[in-house]
């Protein structure tokens, strides 16, 4: 039984990265344009994230059980990491639905990111000020895609070492005895 | 003496960069094929059929509150226009949006004859541009059809 134990927790000790890696990032897209929620969507997915599409503020909204409706019940287990939205929507726009998340509890610490065409200055400085994470000008590139993802894998991947340490001290705990044997074998 | 597939494939390299050349697209529809593989053959050709949808519903939403002599919704027009420039934007298609910021213009100015016939411009512009994407996918068709690889066209 040592034989089958033994092996895996020094792969944990050695290399945490065999043991499995993070989930990938989940994306929530917003755009009324199909052409752009198309792009946007091969971008994402071209970056290794899982990607979901909306195409309005009220949308992502219900998605994240936001929306009028909605009671936050159900919605617990929800995982998103990120959120890029176009600016300019019919009904909710897309500051109006940064505004929107940050007001949750449920999700106001998910970095929202703001897609324009248009290059105007105070309206990248409201939404910067209101929390956005960047401001995107469109057509967004794949290193701007690529750029966030990183950054945020950082935080993610640092939780990630954080659960591995934390797993490595429970197993300590739960088999003392093989990890005598561990020691003895090196 | 040239194959088949080296013919079709000068044919489809020169086509290419001539699209280029003469301002039909631009860097961005360079980016698209970036993003195009094994797994997502068909990515360039899905995106743009989009956007030739958008065009004909956008272009016709335009005509019709132009059509309105007199009692023109030139906030319709204007948000259509904007779409139709984002969308053009994001798929290289440069004359189309080049041709969807002078109509913007006239839209801002209430500029009615300009709107029209700027109009008509966007619409020619579109039509012209998906013949000649067909045509190149066909070109494609072709290489691949007689065993040969599309050539990656540097411009």
């Amino acid at each position: 039984m040592a034989e089958v134990l033994l092996p895996r927790k020094m792969e944990i000790a050695n290399d945490p990265s065999k043991f499995g890696s993070p989930d990938p990032l989940h994306v929530l897209a917003v755009d009324d344009s199909h052409v752009d929620r198309k792009f946007i969507e091969r971008l994402l997915r071209v970056s290794s994230c899982k990607v979901t599409v909306v195409d309005s503020a009220t949308r992502a909204l219900q998605y994240l059980g936001l929306g009028v409706e909605e009671k936050s019940v159900g919605f617990e287990d929800l995982k998103v990491n990120l959120i890029m939205t176009d600016y300019s929507m019919p009904g909710m726009t897309g500051y109006e639905l940064l505004k929107k998340i940050k007001e949750s509890s449920a999700f106001r610490q998910v970095p929202v990111v703001i897609m324009s065409s248009e290059n105007i200055l105070p309206r990248i400085d409201r939404c910067l000020e209101e929390g956005a994470e960047d401001f995107l000008l469109k057509p967004v590139k794949l290193s701007d895609v690529k750029r966030l993802r990183d950054s945020l894998m950082k935080v993610e991947d640092l939780s990630f070492t954080k659960s591995i340490q934390k797993r490595e001290l429970e197993t300590e705990n739960a088999y003392p005895v093989h990890s005598q044997l561990k020691r003895a074998k090196i | 003496m040239d194959t088949l597939i080296a013919q079709l494939q000068r044919q489809f390299r020169d086509y290419t960069i001539s699209l280029y050349h003469q301002g039909f697209l631009d860097d961005q529809f360079t980016e698209l094929k970036k993003l195009q593989d094994e797994c997502s053959p068909d990515f360039v050709a899905e995106v743009v059929t989009l956007f030739f949808e958008d065009c004909e519903k956008l272009i016709s939403n335009m005509a019709r509150a132009l059509d309105q002599a007199g009692n023109v919704d030139f906030k319709l027009v204007g948000s259509s226009v904007h779409q139709l420039k984002g969308s053009s934007s994001s798929v290289g298609a440069k004359r189309v949006k080049g041709l969807c910021i002078t109509l913007k213009e006239c839209c801002d100015s209430q500029n009615y004859e300009g709107c029209v016939r700027c109009l008509q411009q966007v619409d020619i512009e579109y039509k012209t541009l998906k013949a000649k994407l067909q045509d190149l996918f066909n070109l494609e068709q072709q290489i691949v059809q007689a065993g040969g690889r599309i050539p990656q066209v540097d411009i």
